[in-house]
């Protein structure tokens, strides 16, 4: 089948750096979607419902609508509004808001997990508003939160292929280009879904590692 | 800005984007019924003793839940070919989603299996029902019970997923006939922000009917 042309070592170093952009706009769609959820999760949980929930509503629109729509809506907005924005930032922007609707579900049902009364006795021993939050709720909360963000995170960078739509060149793009070159797809294929397993299978034990080992510590 | 929407336009081609939506809930419905099919056969494979039956299963569950969607859905599109396999598009959507679904499902449903204690299952036998029948009149509504909801938002995520197609060239979906639409008019904004609502509202349609049928079914 091959003309010429194997999958040798500069595909596969290709095939790395391009799993490097599938990371870094996984890692900045993480960053900013944790700290907006961050925000998001703490007003839903302390605002009355005037305030929580037309937030949720709005929020629930990035959870209800295909991530590839989102994506071709801001980008098409973004050339009618005569922004020269890169695609790689139009992708990073959509997916932080994509990850800080779903951050924001965690983050309240982190906050939701403590125990009213463990708050009050927190206030009533002369700690802050602040004070308890920092010191009371959010150790009990991150330890409920930290494996369904470590889900969010690896379910984050594998819709992060969906960007190749919009013209961002990652990895599965990457493979595509490389197969139209070779002309092997499944083994460039196999590579791809090797790598994106690699970075993926770890981390999703890590997280079930903490969730039950967090479980026994109760 | 020089730009003018031309939302009428985008309005007239409301009855085609309807019609691809049917397309859409057809798929994911589809590949629903597939994923609940195999997703019990792998919750099944992933408690069984037998070393080939648990591998394959380990194998297809963890591949499904550590790989984007859209990449297994290029596997059926592109892979399958090195094999001699040559899937259409609409058939490699569907097998992707549904490989998908069932990945999902298997652990979904393990969990389910997990939450009736084994203890019940005896003192139904030993109250004289036969294996079947205690399976499905103490196990299976109880299963059923616990599974329900993460059914529902794999539901959800099925009929989001098969926007993906349009990617492999389906042109008969929801995404599909947008973007056939948006290649002849360039009018890219108002034709999917159209498809965004039907998706919208489509998602939102099952949330609540599932949310219905929960409160009927699950009453006590």
């Amino acid at each position: 089948m091959s003309n010429g042309s194997d999958f040798g070592l500069q595909e596969l170093m290709l095939m790395i750096q391009a799993a490097g952009v599938t990371l870094s706009i996984t890692f900045w769609a993480v960053l900013g979607g944790t700290l907006m959820g961050l925000v998001f999760g703490l007003v839903r949980s302390v605002t009355p419902w005037w305030i929580n929930w037309p937030l949720g509503a709005i929020l629930d629109v990035f959870r209800s609508v295909p991530l590839l729509i989102q994506l071709v809506l801001v980008n098409s907005f973004k050339s009618i509004i005569g922004l020269s924005t890169s695609a790689f930032v139009v992708s990073c922007v959509v997916l932080a808001f994509y990850t800080s609707s779903y951050c924001s579900e965690i983050v309240r049902a982190g906050v939701e997990a403590v125990p009213q009364t463990t708050r009050r006795a927190a206030r009533s021993l002369g700690l802050t508003y602040w004070q308890d939050l920092r010191w009371i709720v959010f150790p009990i909360a991150l330890r409920v939160s930290l494996p369904s963000w470590t889900g969010l995170t690896l379910g984050v960078m594998k819709d992060s292929a969906l960007v190749l739509w919009i013209g961002v060149i990652e990895l599965l793009r990457t493979s595509q280009v490389i197969i139209t070159r070779i002309q092997e797809p499944l083994l460039v294929l196999s590579v791809c879904g090797l790598i994106y397993f690699v970075l993926s299978y770890p981390i999703s034990r890590l997280g079930t590692r903490l969730e039950t080992r967090w479980k026994d510590l109760d | 800005m020089n730009y003018t929407f031309h939302w009428y336009q985008a309005f007239r081609a409301l009855p085609e984007l309807l019609l691809g939506a049917l397309v859409t809930i057809e798929v994911a419905v589809l590949s629903m019924v597939i994923g609940v099919v195999f997703g019990v056969l792998l919750a099944l494979g992933r408690n069984s003793k037998h070393k080939l039956f648990y591998g394959v299963s380990t194998a297809w569950v963890e591949g499904a839940r550590n790989t984007p969607a859209l990449f297994q859905i290029y596997m059926a599109y592109f892979g399958l070919g090195s094999l001699g396999i040559f899937v259409d598009s609409f058939p490699a959507l569907l097998i992707g989603i549904s490989f998908n679904n069932a990945g999902y499902l298997a652990e979904t449903f393990r969990g389910g299996l997990r939450a009736v204690p084994p203890t019940q299952m005896r003192a139904a036998r030993s109250l004289g029902l036969s294996a079947l029948a205690a399976f499905r009149l103490i196990v299976l509504p109880q299963l059923f019970r616990t599974v329900f909801h993460p059914m529902m938002n794999q539901m959800v995520w099925a009929i989001l997923m098969t926007s993906l197609g349009v990617i492999v060239g389906v042109n008969t979906d929801l995404a599909g006939v947008t973007q056939e639409l948006n290649v002849r008019t360039f009018r890219t904004f108002e034709y999917f922000a159209m498809a965004a609502v039907i998706y919208y509202l489509i998602a939102k349609l099952i949330t609540i009917s599932a949310r219905v049928a929960a409160s009927r079914l699950f009453r006590y």
